[in-house]
């Protein structure tokens, strides 16, 4: 219709205009300038334009591009997150408590090491068979840790580190015990050279370790926390595209519904429906997972870890017996005393954060407990050190690693009640997190197929009124 | 001066590039030509005794005569109360202790048996402590030890965190403008320590490109420091190694951190005692006395334990000699005993 045509000669002009051009394609056209596809298509878009079925067919198109863009895109987003709450889940935050795990058994046994040099004589078998054990778990969470770490990461630097660094303070433990049952002091040389090399290399890595498996484990909140906005705005565009669809037919034909129309429009507010609440659910639990599992569990590792560095120093500075000082403000200290005190408030720091965290009675009487104990290990603590101070070093090593009454049973109630409290948070952590998961596991499929349902409605719409123009 | 003249002669030798260059007429080369054979004969340790040893000889000298004999500079004995042991006295209940800065890793000196019940220390230092305690206080378990690390040895004293040190340490020149010391209670000398499979002989050239192990602040690492700046030792012994007590120079030594150990004598024979595959290498190469170190001004102290010391040489010592020595240092405690003391301090 109306197309000019340049490649005809002129006599065709002569034939009667009534009779037009002959129907059928027009030839090719071979002269140049040569047209591109798409203004062509615009052109056929226009001249489809001018008339009501062609009108109809580029709604047609136009809404079920948008319902499906609608799905595509939620989908897409969806399981972004979906994938990232997953990796909070089941990755990052195990991973996290790993970490802490391996820094806890390191410290553990280095203390553990530290008593047994204390008792003297024959080592007893509990505080044998706990450096044994706090050995082998760091080993094993270290083959975990670098199954899931990138190479290269500051993750697997640290991991290798630890790897290297392990078997090399074993061995220096291991000389130090043998050279203990012969009774040369030579022992207690090698026993300080396995602390130094623990406290100076091997926590240092373990704890940039646990740093960093945290960044890791924030970055996968990220991921799956914010609005996922671009679909929520394409869904908005398409529920608007597809109401002025209707009510252009409405006008047009004064009929009410068009089922084609109505299933696509259902369509689309159920995805978008779902999307929204689902992802407020999702985003609500793992939000949760983080104040209450999260930050509850990041306050318990740092007080576990306060508890048994102040452990280790109170241990150190009876193997010590005045042999580091340190100078502060012009006073001369002890140095693991010092650095006990230290300890000791940064874990009534912690214990004080993880009370104010713990949301409900089963998380909080684990610390406050803990907090108790603490107490006493203070008390304790002042009365073997003065014994110490006046020289009577036998008592203070009894009041320190005696049977009872000793300070070493208040921190292995610390130790166990924030276990306790631990296991408590982990499980809400998991709770939370697990929830939020849930909330959006099937939405990418669910998006997905309702997506495409609506697009197939949206076009069957369209197509019926189409059919009456034939 | 040894530091100095090597300066010079690398200058020279830039000197030399410069004649090179300029070709002729210099005043500078012409000093540098002139200087030159005087400067690398000097530099030079094949070439006989450097020249500047000479001096440098001269100058310990003229150190030495300051203080002849630091093992000599000691007050006369007296039994006599004074300040500082009416503070001792004046102790309240489980505070009334003798603190005494001890080693707890010296074995047979002072150390913690890790097979005896209890946490007592033992050792012929440990002792000596008691005897001091005894006779000050009356009791010889009146005593705290604190173990303290050989470079602490005199701030503890300076900062009155113990009232004596029986640790094993050397009566040195230098140490006698910061402490006061007793007379001598024991002898000994310098001595390296390798593994039995060393190649290494003694306190000689052999020691060339090997990494010797000492104690931060101790004797053997100023001698060693001053041998190697007057080429005793060769300039290629590595003496950067340096632990907090002497016994962590056997751990180095075990794990081939280092290859060998100076130590006194005495030390270095307990080092030994704990491990079978290492020896003494070579004779002392010096004679040093141990002695109690006490506070700079405390003079009825130093005077009391002066004092407890002639008792105890008399009766005492040679016990605890058989008892925790003799196994490690030979049955003949002759080498070991101290010389009859002179007391030349009178202030």
């Amino acid at each position: 219709m109306g197309e000019v045509e340049v490649t005809h000669p002129p006599k065709s002009s002569a034939a009667p205009p009534g009779a037009g051009p002959a129907p059928g394609p027009p030839a090719m056209p071979a002269v140049p300038p040569r047209r591109t596809a798409f203004a062509e298509g615009l052109d056929r878009l226009r001249a489809a334009a001018t008339t009501e079925p062609g009108r109809l067919r580029i709604i047609g198109a136009v809404l079920a591009l948008l319902v499906l863009a609608f799905g595509a895109v939620t989908a897409w987003q969806t399981d972004d997150r979906a994938s990232a709450a997953d990796d909070v889940l089941n990755r990052s935050q195990p991973l996290s408590s790993d970490a802490a795990d391996i820094y806890r058994s390191l410290a553990d046994a280095n203390t553990a090491a530290s008593s047994g040099f204390l008792a003297g004589g024959q080592e007893n078998a509990t505080a044998g068979s706990r450096y044994e054990n706090d050995i082998r778990t760091a080993a094993e969470k270290l083959v975990t840790a670098a199954a899931n770490s990138e190479p290269d990461s500051p993750s697997a630097v640290a991991i290798a580190k630890l790897n290297r660094l392990l078997p090399e303070y074993k061995g220096l433990v291991e000389r130090a015990r043998t050279y203990n049952r012969q009774g040369y002091p030579v022992g207690g040389a090698y026993l300080r050279l396995a602390n130094s090399r623990m406290q100076d290399r091997m926590l240092p890595a373990a704890e940039e370790l646990y740093t960093s498996e945290n960044e890791r484990l924030k970055a996968d909140y990220r991921d799956a926390t914010p609005y996922p906005w671009a679909a929520m705005a394409l869904g908005v565009i398409a529920l608007g595209a597809l109401a002025w669809a209707q009510q252009r037919t409405y006008r047009r034909t004064n009929r009410v519904l068009n089922h084609g129309l109505v299933a696509a429009t259902g369509a689309a507010a159920i995805v978008l429906l779902w999307l929204v609440v689902g992802h407020s659910v999702a985003r609500a639990g793992l939000n949760g997972s983080y104040d209450h599992g999260v930050r509850s569990l990041n306050a318990l590792h740092d007080a576990r870890i306060a508890s048994l560095k102040a452990r280790g120093n109170e241990n150190l500075s009876l193997v010590a017996r005045g042999a580091d000082t340190v100078k502060v403000g012009g006073q001369t200290y002890d140095a693991y005393y010092y650095d006990f005190d230290r300890n000791i408030a940064d874990l009534g720091r912690s214990l004080a954060e993880a009370k104010r965290l713990a949301d409900d009675r089963a998380g909080g009487r684990p610390v406050a407990a803990a907090e108790d104990d603490m107490a006493v290990w203070k008390q304790r603590h002042a009365s073997a050190r003065t014994e110490d101070e006046s020289g009577n070093y036998q008592q203070a090593l009894d009041k320190v690693i005696g049977a009872e009454g000793a300070t070493g049973e208040c921190f292995d109630s610390v130790d166990a009640g924030l276990k306790t409290a631990l296991a408590h948070e982990r499980d809400q952590f998991e709770q939370s997190a697990r929830d939020g998961r849930r909330a959006m596991s099937f939405l990418p499929v669910g998006a997905a197929v309702l997506a495409v349902l609506g697009a197939a409605g949206a076009m069957l719409g369209i197509g019926r009124r189409l059919s009456e123009y034939r | 001066m040894n530091a100095r003249e090597e300066r010079g002669r690398r200058a020279s030798l830039r000197g030399w590039g410069g004649v090179g260059a300029m070709a002729a007429g210099c005043a500078l080369a012409l000093a540098s030509v002139l200087l030159l054979p005087l400067t690398q004969s000097a530099g030079d340790p094949d070439d006989g005794p450097p020249a500047g040893a000479g001096r440098v000889a001269a100058g310990s000298q003229a150190r030495a005569d300051a203080c002849a004999d630091p093992e000599k500079q000691t007050l006369a004995p007296s039994g006599a109360d004074g300040p500082t042991i009416d503070a001792i006295k004046a102790r309240q209940g489980a505070k009334r202790k003798l603190i005494v800065g001890v080693d707890q890793n010296s074995y047979r000196w002072g150390y913690r048996n890790p097979n005896t019940q209890g946490a007592e220390l033992e050792g012929f230092d440990i002792d000596l402590a008691h005897r001091i305690a005894a006779d000050i206080l009356g009791d010889r378990d009146a005593v705290q030890f604190r173990a303290i690390p050989t470079n602490q040895r005199i701030p503890a004293i300076e900062d009155g965190r113990v009232d004596m040190v029986v640790r094993t340490m050397t009566i040195a020149c230098d140490r006698l403008s910061d402490v006061a010391f007793s007379a001598p209670y024991f002898k000994t000398g310098q001595q390296v320590l390798a593994p039995k499979s060393s190649s290494i002989t003694g306190y000689d050239d052999s020691l060339a490109d090997r990494r010797i192990c000492t104690a931060t602040g101790s004797t053997a690492y100023t001698k060693l420091s001053e041998d190697k700046q007057n080429g005793r030792l060769p300039s290629s012994t590595d003496i950067s190694v340096t632990v907090p007590n002497q016994l962590d120079c056997l751990v180095q030594l075990q794990l081939g951190a280092v290859d060998a150990v100076v130590t006194d004598g005495a030390l270095a024979a307990s080092q030994a005692a704990q491990d079978p595959t290492v020896e003494l290498k070579g004779a002392a190469f010096t004679t040093e006395y141990y002695g109690v170190a006490m506070k700079k001004d405390a003079d009825d102290l130093v005077r009391r334990v002066n004092r407890v010391l002639v008792d105890y040489r008399a009766d005492g010592w040679q016990r605890s000699y058989d008892e925790w020595l003799s196994a490690t240092l030979g049955k003949d405690a002759a080498p070991s005993r101290p010389p009859a003391p002179e007391y030349l301090r009178t202030s």
